[in-house]
């Protein structure tokens, strides 16, 4: 019962939030929706006793993700009029369709694939959340796991690109 | 059902709610109490005494940009490792300790790279 | 139900406990840093001027909040509640003493134990950013808003240093569960000294590091570097709004202070004797004089160095504390190597 009331709660959050990520005309407001909708998301996954994972969305989503959505933002400049025509004439339509398209999809592939119950770790022993996390990262997908350092490292290697902006030109106009 | 894992959850909940309902709460009172006479120059901001000139928002540079990029690598690289830290000795049991361990070698090794490689090119350098 | 009243119980007596805190911390800093300059410090209200920081409070609360006319104002409001709620939320994991045991009932003393913990007060000072974005941001104004990039810019460098520093402890003790790492920090090394975690000296200077650079505390106070961006993301609040950013820097005071002693020197451990009151007592007592002592760690600090420059504090996070770290992990997982598998050649 009290996990219903919290789903529900914060479902209803999670859809506020992406609506007014979508909705806000200021760009810091769509970053706060986004961040409501990411907060929800963690509590979701406490719901299905996946501390660890919802301790990850918050760290890395809520936390670590949001912050440079929010310095993109202020690197951008906030007070900059947005341009809102529309440069496709059917862009609203089109949207719908798509949408419509995506809500008839997700239905579908659910229920084909919708379970209760539980799935592979069912009764797993809850402290070991991380534990079980850890056996299957570091025991079966080793080479995934490896992949994902080239990962990082390739998006360090990009920020090291994006970062090197010429210093004699910016030379005297003082950022803040 | 409610177990004791959500349990714990929900007293983090109540603290929080609490916690900001007091704040909240203190402030809307002195807001109550408080003398409040707006206009003037009460509501201009604050600019080393002159009047400020142009808007509040300008861009910020680029490097705050790669710098928390970096921060979102180094997060995800830390949390890759919690698990692993918590697993060593179970991994170490299984017979599988030096794999484990070579794996997680391996991850910083090329980090570490990275880290270096932004180093050699400068972009960590405050102008 | 004795469950929700206990969790209430646990609720009530915890922000009282950071209440009280905060209101001694700000009159023993100010106090502190007033003797080591050799002046006197706040010393007429209540005795030795301990009842300085309520009596501050108190004017705030009957003072104008002004809002700029730039703000945005739902943000600006909400900034000093998103600055205390992740200040709160850390000590609600924190063990401030060995369980006790009334009448055959066992109680925690931490407000509730997670068994992510460690990752838990990672996530939670990660949004303590928010409030300092989005103060400086809504305030409309240029000064703060500057003090706000600056300042989350520095945090969350150090904080990528604070979770690396963390690793070697969890590596250590095989729990990210606050109440556990403390209860393995129990017993002694070959009976001599205590088996706290302090024996990983670098992992705890980098934490120190980084929590004085995550409070924003001097000498990485820049966030409030009055000669070049006046007082930071939070010039433009004033009364009882300000009040709250200042209450919730204090609480990250004493969080920093309490788990640098929850993961380095061994919680409340400490010996017990004497009478079943005063044996139950003294785990606290170890606990609140260890924190302490790292808050003083902190004035002392404050009051003696320097500040640094904008460009040495970016340097020093990122040349500095984060290779350090990743070369000490390095160290520590072939120690770990070595200790359990025997060295490679023999």
């Amino acid at each position: 019962m009290a996990e219903l009331v919290v789903f529900a709660v914060f479902a209803a959050v999670a859809l506020a939030g992406a609506f007014v990520m979508l909705s806000a005309r200021n760009p810091v407001y769509s970053a706060i929706g986004l961040l409501a909708s990411m907060f929800s998301i963690a509590v979701f996954y406490v719901l299905l006793d996946a501390h660890f994972i919802a301790a990850i969305q918050v760290i890395i989503y809520a936390g670590a993700v949001m912050t440079l959505f929010l310095f993109v933002i202020m690197m951008i400049g906030v007070d900059r009029r947005e341009d809102t025509t529309e440069p496709i004439p059917f862009q609203r339509p089109i949207g719908i369709v798509l949408a419509l398209a995506l809500g008839v999809l997700v239905v579908a592939a659910g229920s084909k694939a919708w379970f209760t119950g539980s799935g592979r770790f069912g009764s797993v022993d809850l402290v070991g959340t991380i534990g079980v996390v850890a056996d299957e990262l570091f025991g079966t997908w080793v080479l995934p796991f490896l992949g994902t350092t080239l990962l990082l490292t390739i998006a360090a290697l990009a920020t090291v690109a994006l970062g090197r902006y010429d210093v004699a030109a910016t030379e005297g106009e003082e950022g803040p | 059902m409610l177990n004791a894992y959500f349990g714990d959850y929900i007293t983090v909940a109540v603290f929080m709610a609490v916690g900001a309902l007091l704040v909240a709460g203190a402030i809307f009172a002195s807001s109550l109490i408080a003398p409040r006479r707006p206009g003037g120059f009460k509501e201009v901001v604050y600019e080393s005494g002159i009047e400020p000139i142009g808007g509040g928002w300008n861009q910020s540079h680029i490097r705050y940009y790669v710098f928390a990029l970096l921060f979102l690598i180094f997060d995800v690289e830390a949390i890759f490792m919690f698990p692993w830290a918590i697993r060593l000795d179970f991994f170490a049991e299984a017979g599988l300790g030096i794999t484990v361990l070579v794996e997680m070698i391996v991850f910083v090794v090329v980090l570490v790279l990275g880290l270096l490689y932004a180093l050699a090119k400068g972009v960590l350098r405050w102008e | 139900m004795t469950g929700v009243l206990l969790a209430a119980v646990k609720v009530a007596v915890a922000f009282g406990f950071l209440m009280g805190t905060v209101i001694v911390l700000v009159w023993a800093e100010r106090r502190i840093v007033a003797f080591m300059q050799n002046r006197h410090g706040p010393n007429r209200a209540g005795p030795a001027g301990i009842l300085q920081t309520a009596a501050d409070g108190l004017k705030l609360f009957f003072k104008e909040s002004m809002t700029p006319r730039k703000a945005e104002f739902a943000l600006y409001i909400a900034a000093p509640v998103l600055a205390v709620v992740p200040a709160l939320l850390v000590f609600a994991v924190i063990p401030v003493g060995a369980p006790i045991t009334i009448g055959g009932v066992t109680y925690t003393l931490q407000v509730t134990d997670l068994d992510v913990g460690v990752l838990y007060v990672l996530a939670v000072s990660s949004l303590g950013v928010y409030a300092v974005t989005l103060a400086g941001w809504s305030s409309g104004s240029k000064y703060p808003l500057l003090g706000s990039v600056r300042a989350a810019a520095q945090m969350i460098s150090y904080e990528a240093a604070l979770g690396l520093a963390l690793v070697p402890v969890i590596m250590f003790t095989g729990t990210t569960s606050l109440a556990e790492i403390v209860e393995a920090q129990g017993g002694t090394f070959g009976g001599g000294l205590p088996a706290w975690n302090l024996v990983l000296v670098p992992s705890f200077v980098i934490f120190l590091i980084a929590g004085f650079a995550e409070t924003n505390r001097a000498p990485f106070d820049l966030v409030e570097a009055e000669q070049e961006i006046v007082g930071g993301y939070h010039t433009e609040y004033s009364g009882m709004r300000f009040a709250f950013f200042f209450l919730a820097e204090y609480i990250n005071v004493f969080n920093m202070a309490a788990l640098t002693t929850v993961f380095f020197l061994g919680g409340w451990h400490g010996p017990r004797f004497g009478p079943p009151a005063v044996e139950m007592a003294l785990p606290v007592v170890w606990f609140l004089a260890k924190t302490w002592a790292i808050v003083f760690l902190f004035i002392w600090v404050r009051a003696t160095l320097p500040r640094v420059r904008y460009d040495q504090l970016m340097a020093f996070g990122w040349k500095r504390l984060i290779p350090v770290s990743l070369v000490w992990i390095f160290l520590s997982m072939v120690a770990i190597g070595v200790r359990r598998f025997g060295l490679p050649w023999a």
